[in-house]
């Protein structure tokens, strides 16, 4: 038997692939004619062949399990999510947009702080934004830019508005699962790559390098480049390593590096000490260096910070970035686009009610049934309540928690994530998803051709991380024109 | 190249050197038992005394047998050279340096890992052990050859054959001393053991050293001239003489050599220049393999003290 698209109803969803039962929308047609012509037993042994290669190029995430640290094969479903080109485009430009803001933003936090003078943001928020770090107060770094990689979660909701969930600005991940999910694709269904325009995604460690370099201090044509990990019991130990070899730089652990008397950071080699230019940190700020924020790390560089203060490294992304994660401040980015830049946002936020606002509480707390609560400098979905799914008892449990700390929670509506046609089993079944596209901004700013495709392999489950059971596919930006 | 990582290729290497040995030693054991007749007694135990694990399966094994020996050389976890262990340790290896060796290396040596941890029962057992350990032995030249072909010989692949030479340099010397140490003493009676010759062959078929021994000695096989042949034959490449001369090749390729370099010379030296024939006849064989063992381990240790010690780097 092979798949009837006629039977496939994602009703009341909005459906990335299908428009109705029976109808696909324009963009998707080529991939669904192609997935009706296989049939379900050819469609599980592509579905083999997908499992076998991942476990074949050692795709994996680490997961910390029953006290022990478990390599577990990357979780992949491959049916591809599909985005017109021309669509993605206008994503792209208010992708831009966004981090221009933001780096904006943060370069005026740790410097004049013209935002809160000019009463566009209270100044309040500062106080308890716990990625601000006042160690990077008067520091310039290259280019005005602070963040130079962000991962930006993009949802759609019911009407198929694409919405900005979250931006993650401190170290995000994901990156090299998109780039293997193209791999994996291209070896599984090689035939509709033939005949199809899908934008190709694997420009993304030059560019990378390319950004890196142009933020070290000293320019030359070979800088040595440095991605920092925590380790290889990290959950994004992987990711750390792929992009180290993609982009031909020297993987290393804080135990590598030495900061010397002359504020320059060194990598211990077998010839002895080598400096280094630029370091892609994957550590959080609070563990980067024990002499200036947590004095307990061992995973981190002592006198890291000194040496980017006095312009020796550079480091991506810059300490104290994360400041703009902060939820509340997150629902200030569309006022800071227009203080900034002066334009309207291309992609807008997510309504938000700000909890310490008393009139939005008052609102949060008449609606706790209807709405999502936040706390606002979690990430990774916790410590949030989801109204409609709550008990009357954690609702009252989050009531008092929003009374107590009001600075702390911000809410949203609770929005209608987008599905998309995902094998479970025997067929095909609409399953949630977001998406997050990454940014690198330098001299130049650049957006992926899509970006990692989180899909919640439950059914009716809205939680997409995979230590969760979420599963990811991979993401085709189709030139439909062509 | 960091420190750090250099110590992982070289411990790649050694991991998979040391599957490959195991495997190979167990195969030859394995089949010298099927020929011989049922009333002579085959010890395993001493083939679990070659990796110099004794202590550790005395803990955990109170029968000395065929089944609980290949256990514990195959599978067992709590032996940190069985086969399982060795792989899976070489795979955590190259996990980490995957920056550093050709994405193919990775494959193999993942697969190899996943392939031997989930067929070890067919090696346990009598019937599929042949095929299960020559597979581990394929699968571990497939390596070698990937990284000698595939892997631009710079200081990474320098500490790759270092680790695998002088692996298989100190699995060879422990082969023949255990070896020696129950061929060559005469029992009490001064009885010749018939099965001498049968034994012999099999340490060398360990050491795929048969048919070379066959083109480059041309005599019988005799336990003097296949220690001689295991240890000082420069042109066979898994004779203890010819790994070191290979240690000695990667040493002499890399910075800040002189403290490795010298011992491994000298290591080289002693054991060409032993007269064997003379340590048989007064039985101290066993003490001039001992003193090489020793002697191997300082290599090793004046490798780390120079190249991965952290804080000597800096």
């Amino acid at each position: 038997m092979s798949i009837d698209w006629k039977s496939y109803d994602p009703c009341p969803f909005y459906d990335e692939l299908i428009a109705a039962p029976g109808k696909p929308r324009p963009v998707a047609r080529r991939l669904t004619e192609y997935l009706g012509s296989l049939g379900d037993q050819e469609l599980q042994v592509r579905k083999q062949a997908a499992d076998h290669a991942i476990l074949e190029m050692g795709i994996s995430f680490t997961v910390y399990s029953e006290g022990e640290n478990i390599d577990r094969a990357w979780p992949f479903d491959i049916v591809p999510r599909v985005i017109p080109k021309r669509e993605w485009e206008a994503v792209q430009a208010g992708l831009v947009q966004r981090l221009t803001a933001l780096n904006l933003f943060i370069d005026d936090v740790y410097n004049d702080q013209r935002i809160f003078r000019d009463k566009v943001l209270p100044k309040y928020v500062l106080n308890k934004a716990r990625n601000f770090r006042e160690q990077c107060r008067g520091i310039k770094p290259p280019h005005g830019v602070w963040a130079h990689i962000c991962g930006s979660d993009l949802v759609r909701d019911g009407d198929g508005t694409l919405y900005v969930l979250e931006d993650n600005l401190r170290v995000p991940s994901g990156v090299s699962y998109m780039l293997e999910n193209r791999e994996v694709t291209k070896r599984v269904f090689p035939e509709i790559f033939e005949n199809s325009s899908i934008l190709p995604v694997d420009e993304y460690p030059t560019q990378l390098f390319d950004m890196l370099a142009a933020i070290s201090p000293r320019p030359q044509d070979y800088p040595e480049i440095a991605v920092l990990t925590p380790g290889i019991f990290n959950s994004a130990y992987f990711e750390h390593s792929f992009l180290a070899q993609r982009m031909g730089a020297e993987l290393v652990e804080g135990a590598d590096l030495v900061v010397g008397d002359d504020d320059c950071v060194y990598m211990r080699t077998i010839e002895g000490l080598e400096r280094v230019d630029v370091i892609y940190r994957r550590i959080d700020d609070d563990f980067m260096d024990p002499e200036e924020f947590n004095p307990d790390s061992l995973l981190g560089v002592p006198g890291l910070m000194r040496a980017w203060r006095n312009g020796k490294v550079g480091l991506a992304n810059a300490p104290g970035s994360g400041v703009a994660d902060d939820k509340v401040i997150y629902a200030y980015v569309p006022a800071m686009i227009k203080y900034y830049l002066d334009q309207d946002p291309i992609i807008p936020n997510v309504p938000t009610y700000l909890c310490v606002n008393e009139k939005d509480r008052a609102y949060v707390l008449d609606h706790l049934d209807e709405l999502v609560v936040k706390p606002a400098n979690e990430s990774g979905g916790y410590g949030m309540l989801v109204g409609p799914h709550a008990s009357k008892k954690q609702r009252a449990e989050f009531a008092s928690l929003v009374k107590k700390d009001p600075r702390n929670y911000i809410a949203q509506p609770t929005l209608s994530l987008s599905v998309a046609p995902t094998l479970c089993d025997e067929s095909l079944e609409p399953r949630h998803l977001d998406l997050r596209p990454f940014v690198l901004q330098g001299v130049r700013t650049d957006v992926t051709a899509g970006g990692l495709t989180r899909v919640a392999m439950r059914k009716g489950s809205l939680v997409v991380n995979s230590s969760q059971g979420g599963g990811s596919k991979d993401t085709w930006i189709v030139d439909e024109e062509d | 190249m960091l420190s750090r990582v250099a110590e992982r290729v070289y411990w790649l290497a050694r991991y998979i050197e040391r599957a490959e040995n195991t495997a190979r030693m167990v195969t030859s054991f394995h089949l010298v038992s099927l020929d011989m007749p049922k009333s002579v007694p085959l010890t395993w135990k001493n083939l679990v005394a070659v990796t110099g694990n004794d202590a550790v399966f005395d803990e955990h094994y109170q029968r000395e047998d065929e089944r609980n020996c290949v256990k514990f050389l195959l599978a067992d976890h709590y032996n940190s050279s069985s086969i399982v262990s060795s792989l899976k340790a070489a795979r955590e290896n190259v996990r980490t340096t995957r920056d550093l060796v050709p994405s193919e290396a990775w494959e193999v040596v993942n697969e190899l890992h996943l392939f031997a941890r989930n067929n070890i029962d067919s090696g346990l057992g009598k019937r599929g052990r042949y095929q299960f350990l020559s597979e581990v032995v394929q699968r571990c030249q497939t390596l070698t050859g990937l990284l000698a072909g595939c892997m631009s010989h710079d200081p990474a692949y320098d500490f790759i054959r270092l680790g695998r030479n002088l692996e298989r340099a100190d699995m060879a010397s422990r082969q023949i001393d255990v070896g020696a140490f129950r061929l060559l003493k005469r029992p009490e009676d001064d009885s010749p053991n018939p099965y001498e010759g049968l034994l012999w062959t099999s340490i060398l078929r360990s050491q795929s050293g048969f048919q070379m021994y066959r083109q480059h000695v041309k005599r019988r096989i005799n336990g003097v001239d296949v220690v001689r042949f295991l240890l000082q034959d420069i042109p066979f490449p898994r004779a203890v003489a010819h790994s070191l001369d290979y240690v000695r090749g990667a040493i002499e390729r890399l910075p800040r050599n002189e403290v490795p370099l010298r011992l491994a010379l000298q290591t080289r030296r002693h054991v060409l220049g032993a007269d064997v024939d003379q340590l048989v006849k007064e039985e101290r064989l066993h003490a001039f393999i001992d003193t090489l063992q020793q002697e191997i381990g300082g290599v090793h240790d004046a490798i780390a003290d120079t190249w991965f010690a952290l804080d000597k780097a800096a």
